[in-house]
């Protein structure tokens, strides 16, 4: 790309993070495993012992194969950066991850768009859990103020027998844009499973979400939980599926939506289902707005409605 | 300091606050006594104008200005302020964020106000003030954080209520503590035992004050006339 050479670019991707409150020295500290991708260029890709990045660059992304070996433990969070700092692009991430037995990670996920008019952030993920794997999985994105984004996180995830997968999709920061978000998990004997998505919607922002985990396995146990804010014309959708298949399985459905205004529209579909009869799957979704009393609790001690507001949300949304 | 006069508050065409009249000066710790439904926290929202109570009649001043019309915000700047009898909970916000949310002078001093309600800080400045607190878990946060606040006047609407006898002496002590800072207190409760820290009780009845004193003088004249009185909120009885 014209004007962009690869140190540029990683430091333009160094700095946009920092704007956005992250950490940057994270990002440059030698003993931390990372993987930048600016575009559908690898700018870094520092494994550590025990974990393997494979990458490949396409035309439109990179495919990322991540590889926790058997029984590793990885001492300190793992940070993927992605990001596109042009006004317009598409970065498309094809994410397989094989999280070996006995294995335990806790991986950061940056995106960055700090300049997007006209971007498309797209993810494809492949995901596998071992037999009583760990995996911590925070995705957090940092959009500029413009909101002309769309991202489209999908993935699929299979977690062995007393496997672990949690997952925090957040964003917050910025506008949303359209984000189209679907994760599919399957948890067989044991297994459990925690997917969350909080976001901040504003603007326009255009929302969806689609949490489904099946406890297939007995003593399965799985959690969908969203927390959404929405202010001016924003519209949000989020369906939370649970289906308890096996013996013992557990599951739940949580979902908050809180509307700030008269024209944001929130949509909450849960749906839980049952086809063992020693399974139990449940439900609770509220849409509603701020909690007046809590904004005048803040007001009181002399902050103005707005920042009061903005306290409570950045509360549900920590 | 506060001066309220002939205050009237009507909703769906009945007088819930009526002809409700009342002075706090600077430095004193006024009692407001009454029974259960007799308009006490009505009067605290007034005051402070939350809950989106107006009154529709009457006249209420702070330091020589006109309050009416100035937002819960601007009420607070001026130095007002209110503690809930049931307060929120606030998801995602730590005890230490909500004391220096309060605290417009320095952060120096938030350990300290915690200790003056009885929480020990390492125990409680990281927690959420969230459904994992009790209720007078919760109540005593709130002490603190009007503590942290350093008002001119303090609203404390109930404040022993969920509160356990062992905790009743240092919220007491916390208040007598805010008192000696400069704050005036507007102590709102149906307790006689709260009111012995007043400097001056008014027992409200029906919306109104019916008689103003000395705390024990009026301690006496509601035990002997308002806890056996079968007319509740009816003062002309």
């Amino acid at each position: 790309m014209v004007g962009y050479t690869v140190e540029k670019e990683y430091g333009g991707m160094i700095d946009a993070y920092e704007k956005a409150g992250g950490d940057k020295s994270v990002l440059q500290t030698k003993d931390v495993a990372k993987l930048v991708v600016h575009e559908n260029r690898v700018l870094a890709n520092d494994p550590v012992k025990g974990l393997r990045i494979d990458t490949e660059e396409t035309k439109s992304g990179v495919s990322v194969k991540l590889t926790v070996e058997k029984g590793t433990k990885v001492p300190r969070p793992v940070h993927l950066c992605f990001g596109l700092l042009p006004k317009e692009g598409l970065q498309e991430i094809i994410m397989k991850v094989d999280a070996q037995d006995n294995s335990e990670i806790s991986v950061i996920a940056h995106c960055i768009f700090p300049n997007a008019v006209k971007v498309i952030h797209k993810m494809d993920a492949d995901i596998e859990i071992g037999a009583n794997a760990r995996f911590d999985y925070k995705e957090t994105h940092y959009h500029g103020e413009d909101g002309g984004i769309k991202v489209i996180p999908k993935a699929k995830v299979k977690v062995n027998k007393g496997g672990l997968w949690q997952s925090t999709f957040a964003l917050s920061q910025g506008m949303v844009g359209k984000l189209d978000y679907d994760f599919e998990v399957v948890c067989l004997e044991k297994a459990i499973a925690e997917l969350t998505v909080k976001a901040y919607g504003k603007g326009n922002d255009d929302i969806k979400v689609v949490e489904k985990i099946h406890l297939n396995g007995t003593g399965a146990r799985g959690l969908a939980k969203s927390r959404l804010v929405l202010g001016d014309k924003a519209r949000a959708e989020v369906r939370g599926e649970t289906y308890g298949n096996a013996p013992y399985a557990r599951g739940h459905v949580d979902c908050m939506e809180l509307v700030n205004g008269t024209e944001a529209v929130a949509k909450a579909i849960p749906i839980v289902s049952v086809t063992n009869d020693k399974a139990k799957v449940t439900h609770e979704a509220a849409i509603g707005s701020i909690d007046r009393k809590q904004v005048e609790t803040l007001m009181a001690r002399g902050l103005d409605e707005d920042k009061a507001v903005d306290v409570i949300v950045k509360g549900i949304l920590k | 300091m506060l001066d309220v006069a002939k205050l009237e508050l009507k909703l769906n065409g009945k007088a819930i606050i009526n002809d409700f009249s009342l002075h706090v000066d600077k430095g004193e710790i006024h009692g407001i006594l009454g029974e259960n439904g007799t308009g006490k926290t009505t009067i605290a929202n007034l005051i402070m104008g939350t809950n989106n109570y107006k009154p529709t009649a009457g006249k209420m001043t702070f330091e020589g200005e006109d309050i009416s019309g100035l937002s819960v915000s601007q009420r607070a700047q001026r130095g007002i302020t209110l503690a809930w009898q049931e307060p929120a909970r606030v998801e995602g916000v730590t005890v230490r964020d909500y004391l220096r949310l309060s605290s417009h002078n320095g952060h120096d001093q938030l350990e300290r106000f915690l200790l003056m309600v009885g929480l020990e800080p390492a125990q409680y400045m990281g927690r959420d003030i969230d459904a994992t607190l009790s209720g007078g878990e919760r109540k005593r946060i709130e002490l603190a954080s009007v503590l942290a606040m350093r008002p001119k006047l303090a609203i404390l609407d109930e404040p022993d209520s969920g509160i356990d006898i062992v905790a009743l002496p240092l919220l007491l002590n916390g208040i007598m503590e805010m008192n000696k800072q400069g704050a005036s207190v507007l102590l709102i409760t149906h307790s006689e035992r709260v009111t012995e820290i007043a400097h001056r009780v008014s027992i409200l009845c029906a919306g109104t004050i019916i008689r103003t004193g000395p705390p024990a003088e009026s301690s006496q004249w509601f035990k002997n006339n308002c806890l056996t009185c079968p007319h509740i909120n009816e003062p002309e009885h």
